[in-house]
Order: C-alpha cells, then structure tokens, then sequence
C-alpha cells in the first residue's frame, strides 16, 4: 500500500476538500502536475511547435463533428450518396458539421506534415525519442486509412473509384492478391458491404487505434522530454536547488497560453476555407464527388485528394522504362551497404535481399512494384531514427549536404503531389520518375551524406 | 516439508518451488490460451467474406446486338462491372492485325478469354467485340478513343482503341494493351456465347467450345 502523503490542497475549502478526496483514489494531481504544470518543456520552442497541439485539435473536431454526422448519415449504397445531400441541405446546421468534417480531414494533414517537417528539421526522431517518432509514423498511417474509408462514405465517384483503385493495389500482391483483395471488399466490385464495413472502421475501428496511439505518443514524449530548435537536451543542465532544467519551462501556463494563441490563428484561417471555400476549388471536396457512383463510368479524370497525391504519383511513375534503373540502384545501395557496415551476418542478409529484389523485378509485373514503391515511400519516414548519423541533430549545426538534402526532399514532396493532382502525360510521368528518385535519396543515401556531411559544434544551452 | 511443532515468529521458510515446472505450466497455458484466441479471430477475419447474398448475385445477362451499328459500343452491366460490347468496322478489324507491334502480349497468350475467343480478334464472331471494361491495372474504366491518328491526342500511330483515364494505359480495339504501360494485361473477355445472330447471353460459355 502506498504511503499516506500530505494532502495537496487546503481542507479548509470545499473545493480542496473534493480535490484532497479524488486524490486519495485516484492520482489527479499527480497527473496534472507530471504532464502539464511541471512537465518541463525546453523554453525555445518557435512556431513549428505549434503544430502538435493543432494536430490533437483538429482530432477533437473530427471526432465531433463526425459524431454528429453518423446521427443523419446511412451506410447504404442505396441510401449514403442522398444521405449527405440530407445533411448539407436538410438538417439543421448540417452543412456547418459536414463541411468541418470535411474541411477538418485536410487540415489534418497540412497540420501532420508541417508537423513531421519539424521533427525531421531539428531531428526528433533521433535518440532517446525513436519510439515517439515510430507512434507517430503509426499515427500517421492510421490517419491515411482513416481518410481513405471517409472518403468512400458520401459514395460518389470519386469515392467509387477511389477506393476500387486502392483496394486494387493489393489486388498486385502475387498469389494472394485478388483474394485479398476480394476480402477486403466483401464483394467482387466496390459495393454496398464495402460501404458497410468502411463506415464501421471508419467511425470507430480506426478512432479507436488512433486515439490509442496518440496515448502512447504522447506518454513516449513525456518519459524522454521534448526536443527543441537547438537538438540540446535540457535534461543535462538542471538547476541545483529545483532540480528542473535550466532552460526548462512548465508546459502550463507557458506553452497553454502559447498553444491558444496559435489555435486562434489557426481557427481564423480554417474559417476562411470553412466558410468561403469549403472546397477549395475541387482540391478539398473534389467535383466529380458531387455525382452519385456510378459502377459502368470512371469519370474522365480520376485523382486522390491531395494528401494522397505525392505517393500516388510514386505509384504512377513505377512503369516498366524505370524497372532496369531501380535495380541498379538496388545493387548501388547493397554494394555501398556491405562496403560500409562490419557484421558478416547483416553483409550476407543485405547481398540476399537485394538478389531477392533484383530477381523480383524482373520477373513480376511492374505494377506490383509500384504498389510496393508507394508503400516504401510512406513507410521510409519509420527508418530515419536510424538512417540519419550525423553527430548533431537539428538543422541548425548540420552542414549543407543535409540543407540541401532536405530542400530537394521538400520540392519532390511538392512536385510529386502536384503532379498527382494532374492526368498523367509521357512528360509529366517523365518528371514524376525523376523526382520519385530524389525522394528516395533523401532517405536511403543518408547514411552515407549524413555522415560525411560537416557540421557545427553543439552548445551546452539552448540559445533561444 | 516442515515438521517443526515449535511456535515460531520467524517467517515459514518458502517451500522449494519447482521453477522448471512452473516454466512448463506457463508456457503450457499460454500455448492453448493463445491457440484459443487465434481460433476465436477466425469467425471475425472469415466475416469478411463476400455473403451467400454476394456470392449469388452473378447471373449471367442478355444483350440484344440487333441495333447496335459497325462503328458503335454498347455497355452492359454484369456481375456490376461494365461489358463492352463493339461493333467493329472492316478497317477497325484490319488495323487489328497490323497494330500488333505496339502491343505487349499481341497473342493474348497471358491473357483471359474463353477458348471460342482465343484468337486474333478475341471474339466469337470477328465483327462483335465483348469484354470487360475494367483496366487490368487497377480497375478503372477506360473511355473509348476510336478515331485512329493524333485527331485524338494520341499519337500518329495511334489505331483507335480505349484509353483508361486513371493511369493512362492504352488498349486497343480488341482490348490488347499496348507496350511499356501500367496495365499488364490485355482486357477481360467474359465468357459468353450466342443466342441467336443477335442476341448473346454474357456469363456462360459455348458448351463444348
């Protein structure tokens, strides 16, 4: 049994008293002053840090907003497409609660990827917060299957097609392939059990693992600290007396006051889109989702949205021309691999697994390969805690390599998406190879130019 | 075990415990808990399945070719995927033979289609071309480009064909795909067999064919 300790409120007052009462049974206070009022958070942190507290703001909007919806909306394919119709023009305030929906997913990924620039910035994946940055990979990840089941639900074309292309993607998988992807939908085409299924790990499989992992994030974050602009950890340097870090700050009131200020921001300009373009332009909500699926038509253009489009443009640029380059990158990298690493072990699996690879490209349909490329591309963000072996790990003491590195990242990241968004031509499809190559090297050549890479001495403190 | 009759304040000594034994026990329990939990996902992974409902729903359907001119496409819904089905002119079918060149399996050899369709045309009767208009990529439908040459923005050496929208694959009028795209097959075609001269029924085969 654990020890009885002073209480921590005055039991002169009623509040006290109640508060004394829940602390004796439950460790509320404990809780408070661990994670929020003396959870010491460097002092440095800039306008990226916004971005984390946006983040489990626009979670609490889509879980809201997407409760209120599932009181008017009907998983049918009878029924789904007239059902949303009902909600934006029947119920109401009903268009408000969509349109936040709606709204809300994209800006969930304008907040997650400003999010992941930060961290690979000032380098929070690096150790000690390798498992904080892996829950959020997985966050990530639950948020894209999230979005793509969402996306089916007002069965429209886009919705249609959308999800019979995705589903299809696992339909490459050599031998299991096609009947996977037959389970996946419950049918042999997209249809009313595939709608069915989507809305229930819509509205609370996925949530539920979402807000799991948003926990375990979270309790990862606050076990090792936060990272800072500087890459220095506050921890090192604590003050005598208090022993709080020097150039620590209580998370409240500092940075609840700091967070506020950047939702009001962010509020304003999530209203302007809410309210005067809720769409925006066919990029939020895309046209052809305002036609009811039809199974007989694709409609003439069909693309993802756009938090989608820089690893479909990967998908579609993996044709048989760039087959013979991928495997000569494949032996590049496993060459320079066992060149650079020492156990005889990991030299033997490295030169297996690029004979495996180079053997499968040749001999499966190039179509598998660009499924897999599209799933490297988002998974590769899952290795960088250990690609990355520069000695220091923010931006701010790297070298030039990295900047540029990560400048080149940035604008395929930005090409590749924009180019998703486009019907494909042989010259645009020509650009998208090229750039899918950039994006890879950003990832699998930085053990080698992270290394080699200069770089300027750490201070001891932050510097503000 | 202790057959002291002595009262004593000093702790029981523990008993020996028989620690490899324990070790059996638990891995034991947690071996036939486990296999246990696997066989209870079964029913729920196994849910997934299409239904009897889904698996019934595959009737095979008619269509009448009677008003269906040379030159034109008709579309039938079967097993709720589109059926193409064309009409195919003289110079359609003869650029059929000389497009082969461009193509990335001319032969169909590792395409789908029923015996009585294995051929050049991939049709029962060379005028009446059936499949099913599902790219092999990733299941969109292409849209149809029949006008030869660039007149369609396709290129000069373009024969008329379909051109899905998705990721830009290229079939041509006997749904063979072109060379060098993402599709890696050529088009479906379902089993199907003729009625009448007019009249075809789209999901069974010629018996014997």
């Amino acid at each position: 049994m654990a020890e009885a300790k002073a209480p921590a409120y005055d039991n002169a007052s009623a509040l006290g008293r109640a508060l004394n009462w829940v602390d004796e049974r439950f460790p509320l206070t404990v809780l408070w002053k661990s994670q929020v009022a003396e959870y010491y958070a460097p002092k440095n942190f800039n306008f990226w840090y916004f971005f984390g507290s946006l983040a489990l703001l626009v979670l609490v909007n889509q879980i809201v907003t997407g409760i209120f919806l599932t009181m008017n909306y009907k998983p049918d394919a009878t029924l789904a497409f007239a059902s949303v119709e009902y909600i934006m023009r029947e119920v109401p305030w009903g268009w408000l609660i969509r349109y936040m929906h709606s709204t809300g997913a994209s800006a969930f990924f304008i907040v997650v990827y400003l999010h992941m620039l930060r961290g690979i910035m000032y380098g929070s994946y690096r150790k000690p917060r390798e498992l904080t940055w892996l829950f959020g990979v997985g966050i990530f990840l639950t948020l894209m299957g999230e979005a793509f089941f969402g996306y089916l639900l007002p069965w429209g074309q886009m919705s249609f097609w959308g999800a019979q292309v995705i589903v299809n993607l696992f339909g490459a998988i050599p031998v299991i392939g096609p009947d996977l992807a037959v389970w996946i939908r419950g049918d042999y085409v997209v249809s009313d059990a595939t709608l069915n299924r989507f809305f229930a790990l819509h509205v609370i499989a996925f949530p539920l693992v979402l807000i799991g992992l948003v926990a375990a994030h979270l309790i990862a974050l606050h076990e090792t600290g936060s990272n800072n602009p500087d890459g220095v950890e506050i921890k090192k340097i604590k003050d005598p007396k208090t022993g709080h870090p020097k150039d620590g700050i209580p998370f409240h009131p500092y940075y609840t006051v700091k967070d506020i200020f950047g939702a009001a921001i962010f509020l304003i300009l999530f209203s302007v889109i809410l309210f005067f373009a809720p769409e925006l332009g066919g990029y939020f909500l895309e046209h052809n989702n305002f036609i009811p699926a039809d199974p007989l038509k694709t409609p003439p253009h069909i693309a993802p949205v756009w938090y989608f489009t820089p690893f479909y443009s990967i998908l579609r640029a993996t044709t048989e021309a760039v087959i013979p380059i991928l495997a000569v990158a494949v032996v590049v990298l496993a060459v320079m691999t066992v060149l650079t690493i020492r156990s005889k072990t990991w030299k033997m699996i490295v030169l297996g697994g690029a004979a495996v690879a180079i053997v499968g490209l040749f001999t499966l349909d190039a179509k598998l390969w660009g499924v897999v490329l599209m799933g490297v591309s988002v998974l590769a963000f899952a290795a960088l805690p250990w690609l990355d072996r520069s000695p220091v790990k923010s931006i701010r003491y790297k070298g030039p390599i990295f900047k540029t590195m990560l400048a080149l990242f940035i604008l395929s990241f930005l090409v590749l998406g924009y180019l998703g968004i486009l019907p494909p031509t042989p010259g645009r499809t020509l650009v998208a190879q090229v750039f899918m190559f950039v994006y890879f090297a950003f990832f699998f050549l930085m053990p080698w130019y992270s290394a080699m890479d200069s770089w300027k001495p750490v201070p001891e403190r932050v510097t503000g | 075990m202790s057959t002291s009759t002595t009262v004593n304040n000093a702790p029981e000594p523990a008993p020996e415990v028989d620690t490899a034994r324990r070790r059996n026990l638990i891995v034991g329990t947690a071996v036939v808990g486990g296999a246990f939990g696997a066989a209870a996902a079964w029913p729920f992974l196994a849910s997934f399945a299409p239904s009897e409902r889904a698996k019934a729903a595959g009737a095979p359907v008619e269509a009448d070719l009677s008003a269906l001119e040379p030159g034109q496409m008709m579309t039938v819904e079967w097993r709720g995927v589109p059926v193409w089905i064309i009409n195919r002119t003289k110079a359609q079918l003869e650029g059929l033979a000389t497009d082969t060149k461009l193509l990335a399996d001319p032969d169909s050899k590792r395409s789908v289609q029923p015996p009585d369709a294995s051929n050049a045309t991939r049709s029962i009767k060379p005028e009446y071309g059936v499949m099913v208009g599902i790219c092999t990529h990733l299941g969109c439908s292409p849209v149809s480009r029949f006008e030869p040459g660039d007149a369609a923005g396709m290129g000069g050496d373009w024969p008329g064909g379909f051109l899905c929208p998705c990721h830009g694959s290229k079939f041509d009028l006997a749904g063979r795909v072109f060379a060098n795209m993402p599709a890696p097959d050529n088009l479906v075609v379902p089993p199907y067999k003729y009625l009448s001269d007019t009249k075809i029924l789209i999901g069974e085969e010629t018996k014997g064919a």
